[in-house]
């Protein structure tokens, strides 16, 4: 009898070789004749190259080659490309600037990368980088979100900065709900900006094989696969049959490692172009400058209501940053991942929205965890927050009103939620926040000069972006299924493929119940390999929440058809046929008899066939599935933050936070748990500490840890979380996604709880000490 | 960072010696700013002379009301200190505010004053606790030794050897952190000695400096009250991403205000 794992708290498999140090992260991968690369970056946003010399370093000590994005260019590469093409209100596709690999003619934010010294050791490219001498014909930089239409021309193929005008749902009604509404509540916000910061920066090892003409790529990647179809297709390195890349272990992603940047592809190309390996690891300060940003919309919103506070239409203008060119996924942030979610909860009969991509002289902003969703989240439970007081309705109350509570739901933004229970999460939150104790509370913190707060926020997200028609008819460049195989040892062991990534969700621990649960063999006997392109069919990788709920859905295809061929052996062995074997608990038994085979027995037959149906079947056992969604899921959840406000210094601390999330079925109890966690770490760095500011040259000013500010274990409480369930309705497993859940609901609950302590109505991200004792003294209650 | 030559000397003397002989030379301490500006190739000298092996510069001792605490102390020695303890427990407070624990067992007063970085809390003891700085040449009054941002009086290649307190009827030191670098924005340094009051601030401004007002106020009547109608001038003050000179400002008082509470 194997113990059933599935909803236990299995302890991760793969802890023991991080926390003993044995982890294989790129920068541990030495490849014998190696160089290194160092990188010469722009130090101005905005100019013209006029020259780059490179004379002196190329001549310096332990020197290999310095190479320019002239060369790049010149040997025929491509550029990198935008995998989302949304279109403008007119139809017209997306204005999108070719983003160079290394720029050549023109830089367009301060960190791009202009050259790549190739030296025998780091230190030595280094030295040699500070001997680059570039020559810039500099000019204004544009970094003012809200004025960029009035700003210089930074494209000659953008006019007014503006990369497209999308637009989603119904205008008329909206604006015809809005002007016959009982009351409006209008909101303006910032969603600042945030920069990623994973514990392991980017890294790369180039290395190819003139012999061979194989190039093997080593690099911190949350899809690996999709870097080798970049690569090949767009920028032209190398043929996808002579490319491998390798992700192994990644230390933290959070959306910054999906994207194919300009540093991994220099050194791939480097590497072909010199005929050795090169490695680069970036330093912490080229992290700040060059990883993708995210956030950085500027957003104005209505909300109809009528006298009842029933929501009836939901207007939205978004300006959002893409800073100096499109990334990878940069397009679909702030339009199919953001505008669609803007229905939130609730049953807002119309909704429209506008957005504007606008271009700035700053890094490239892209998918940052949760993408699109916070912002919307965001918004929308900052606006039902205001309106909740201006109707003089409690929070609760307000939301409850409007509660989706009818499944299938068609949103009048595109999406159709399957299931889900609104009410029980809010509920559950509000019993274990002590919602009806608050009074008291704030009564007594009154007594210690505090200003006490409560805030709620009831979030929904979609994750498993799909289907790949649907997500292809609005533009995708890529499919969105995933892979999944299965290979059983003769001994009955199994080794798991997956298309998925893990860099710290704890796959190779989840994947594993599962798979044990589905075959009743032992977590022990399951091993998951992922991240290299060498080993595994294409795997579309790790983003979005999608792993369990598409990753998974497709290694539990292949279980099924693993059990369906081990009962046609089964039913040979036991002179039975397939009808009539069942498949329990990893045992294969004949309906009504005695007869039985361990799967561990079939599996052996299958690789030593001496008695098998070999006119029938194929010896083996190994089976593969490609899961395509029918459907987004849905995990949604009620969060609610307490606060205490010193109103002498405007200092923020949250002294209880408690989230109620459903992320339909769970597998790992404990890994959950963590997953929002760190979400809510994040979540509340964004709102409380976060902020990456550009001055007016378009120089970083937060390019530290001593200026950008990272959430510490003391600045966040302890933690109440729980969950309620309802299970997905159209995957096998249930499952909806976890990992981005955290940082997508708790910043409005922050800010909701930190604006009803000091009673002002708006107040932007982060709420910094100065910024709420501004507040404060601006009209916020004494 | 930049090829340097590092140098281990044994002894004050020998330290001084190896300075002298150097183009460029200069000492390390506990390397919490050295080492980062090496790191990111804001400084290139040409010898790196490491103090930490010279026994005499470590070491805290209290004898006839005075505590004197050795160059090379780090900040979780004086934190953690009976002797520091029982003469100033402001002192131990301070120190045991700076950074985090790894900061703490590698970090030295004698560097931190040396650098006089203007968001350092040592430099509020020194000025408020009027100690006094003894380098392998002279003595400095407190009051006498931070000239500016990142500058004090000491002559080049004068080394700190150590620091005296002299003994307090009371002292207190609150800070407001910066979120971020856990820096002071504004660090208060309170304290009694003898009759009078002294009220040093760090962080605030270009140079830790003393509130003259604020002395003054509670020279009269030593309570919070006494601040009051006492305001620092934000043009005196320091603004940047962090805090505007105005809230800055305003941090003075509230800070001050809780030290006065602490004593």
């Amino acid at each position: 009898m194997t113990e059933q794992t599935i909803g236990q708290s299995v302890l991760r498999k793969e802890d023991m070789r991080f926390i003993t140090g044995k982890g294989q992260y790129t920068d541990d991968i030495n490849i014998r004749g190696q160089a290194y690369g160092y990188f010469v970056r722009s130090t101005v946003a905005r100019a013209g190259i006029v020259n780059v010399d490179v004379s002196e370093a190329e001549n310096a000590p332990g020197v290999i080659a310095v190479l320019t994005g002239r060369q790049l260019a010149d040997d025929g590469l491509g550029t990198l490309p935008c995998g989302w093409l949304v279109l403008s209100k007119d139809g017209s596709g997306m204005k999108q600037p070719p983003h160079p690999v290394m720029a050549a003619d023109a830089v367009n934010y301060a960190g791009e990368p202009v050259a790549i010294v190739v030296g025998e050791s780091f230190q030595a490219a280094k030295d040699a980088a500070e001997l680059v001498v570039v020559d810039y014909d500099e000019k204004s930089a544009v970094v003012d979100l809200a004025t960029v239409q009035d700003a210089d021309q930074l494209y000659d193929e953008v006019p007014g900065n503006i990369s497209y005008d999308w637009e989603l749902g119904d205008k008329d009604a909206t604006f015809t709900a809005i002007d016959n509404a009982h009351h409006v509540t209008r909101l303006t916000l910032h969603n600042n900006r945030l920069i990623p910061n994973a514990v392991e920066p980017r890294a790369a090892v180039a290395d190819f094989n003139p012999a061979t003409e194989e190039l093997t790529l080593y690099t911190t990647s949350q899809n690996p696969h999709v870097v080798r179809l970049i690569f090949t297709a767009f920028v032209g390195l190398a043929p996808e049959h002579k490319l491998r890349v390798v992700a192994p272990d990644v230390g933290g992603g959070f959306g910054s490692k999906i994207f194919v940047y300009s540093e991994e592809t220099a050194v791939s190309w480097a590497s072909r172009r010199l005929g050795i390996p090169i490695k680069w690891t970036a330093e912490r300060s080229e992290s700040f400058l060059a990883d993708a940003h995210g956030r950085d919309h500027l957003t104005e919103a209505a909300l109809a209501m009528d006298e009842e506070g029933n929501f009836l239409g939901l207007y939205v203008k978004t300006r959002a940053n893409m800073g100096a060119y499109l990334s990878t996924f940069a397009s679909s942030v702030p339009t199919y991942l953001y505008g669609t979610l803007l229905a939130g909860q609730y049953k807002t009969p119309s909704i429209y929205v506008e957005v504007e991509a606008a271009f700035t002289n700053t890094a490239p902003v892209d998918a940052y965890r949760g993408a699109g969703r916070p912002e919307a989240s965001y918004l929308l439970e900052r606006l039902v927050e205001i309106a909740a007081g201006e109707m003089n309705l409690s929070p609760a109350e307000i939301r409850r009103r409007n509660f989706i509570t009818e499944f299938p739901y068609q949103t009048p933004v595109a999406l159709e939620y399957d299931t889900g229970d609104y009410n029980a999460s809010l509920t559950r939150a509000l019993e274990m926040a002590d919602w009806d104790g608050f009074a008291n509370r704030k009564a007594e913190a009154e007594l210690r000069g505090k200003k006490r707060g409560i805030g709620i926020s009831c979030y929904i997200e979609a994750c498993g972006i799909a289907p790949s028609q649907v997500a292809g008819a609005l533009g995708a460049g890529v499919g969105l299924w995933e892979s999944g195989e299965i290979r059983v040892n003769p001994t009955g062991s199994v080794t798991v493929l997956t298309g998925s990534h893990s860099h710290g969700q704890g796959h190779e621990t989840t994947f594993a119940q599962l798979v044990s649960s589905r075959l009743g063999i032992p977590v022990e006997d399951v091993e998951v390999v992922h991240g290299d392109t060498g080993k595994l069919d294409f795997g579309m990788g790790t983003y979005g929440s999608r792993s369990l709920a598409v990753g998974g859905s497709a290694l539990s295809r292949a279980a099924d058809k693993i059990v369906t061929k081990g009962r046609k052996i089964a039913a040979h062995l036991m002179e039975s046929t397939e009808d009539d074997i069942d498949f329990d608990d990893g045992e294969f038994r004949v309906r009504d008899s005695n007869l039985s085979k361990t799967f561990q027995e079939i599996a052996f037959a299958a690789y030593v066939p001496h008695n098998y149906p070999l006119d029938e079947l194929e010896p083996g056992l190994a089976e593969k599935a490609f899961y395509d969604p029918g459907n987004f899921t849905f995990p949604s959840g009620a969060y609610v933050c307490e606060v205490e406000i010193d109103p002498d210094t405007g200092e923020t601390e949250i002294v209880k936070f408690t989230a109620v999330d459903d992320f339909g079925n769970v597998i790992n109890p404990m890994i959950v748990a963590g997953q929002v966690h760190g979400g809510l770490a994040q979540g509340i760095g964004q709102a409380l500490l976060e902020n990456c500011v550009y001055d007016d040259t378009g120089q970083l000013l937060t390019g530290s840890y001593m200026d950008y500010c990272m959430p510490r274990a003391d600045d966040l409480p302890d933690f109440d979380v729980d969950t309620t369930v309802t299970p997905c309705t159209h995957n096998p497993i249930g499952a909806k996604g976890c990992g981005e859940a955290g940082a997508i609901g708790s910043p409005p609950a922050v800010i909701n709880a930190i604006t009803n302590a000091i009673g002002v109505r708006e107040l932007d991200m982060p709420a910094t000490p100065e910024r709420v004792w501004r507040a404060i003294q601006e009209g916020g209650r004494s | 960072m930049y090829q340097f030559n590092y140098h281990q000397p044994q002894t004050i003397e020998e330290a001084r010696s190896l300075y002298n002989k150097s183009e460029d030379g200069l000492y390390l301490a506990g390397g919490h700013t050295l080492i980062p500006s090496l790191r990111q190739r804001l400084s290139s000298p040409s010898d790196v002379i490491d103090l930490s092996s010279i026994a005499a510069l470590t070491g805290i001792e209290r004898q006839g009301g005075v505590l004197r605490i050795g160059a090379l102390t780090t900040h979780d020695s004086v934190a953690t200190s009976e002797a520091v303890l029982g003469h100033c427990s402001a002192l131990a407070t301070l120190a045991s505010g700076i950074g985090d624990a790894q900061v703490r067992n590698r970090g030295t007063i004698g560097g931190s004053i040396a650098n006089n970085d203007p968001a350092a809390d040592y430099p509020a003891a020194i000025l408020g606790l009027n100690a006094t700085v003894h380098t392998d040449q002279r003595d400095i009054q407190g009051d006498n030794f931070f000239s500016g941002m990142f500058e004090t009086s000491l002559w080049a290649g004068e080394m700190v050897v150590g620091i005296s307190f002299p003994s307090v009827t009371a002292a207190s030191y609150v800070k407001f952190p910066n979120p971020a670098s856990r820096y002071a924005t504004v660090g208060v340094m309170v304290a009694r000695i003898d009759d009078g009051v002294r009220v040093a601030i760090t962080g605030a401004a270009s140079c830790v400096f003393r509130a003259s007002a604020m002395e003054d106020a509670l020279s009269s009547k030593l309570s919070e009250n006494s601040l009051d109608n006492v305001a620092i001038d934000p043009d005196t003050l320091m603004s940047d991403i962090h805090a505007s000179a105005e809230y800055r400002a305003h941090l003075c008082g509230v800070m001050a205000r809780k030290a006065v509470a602490g004593l």
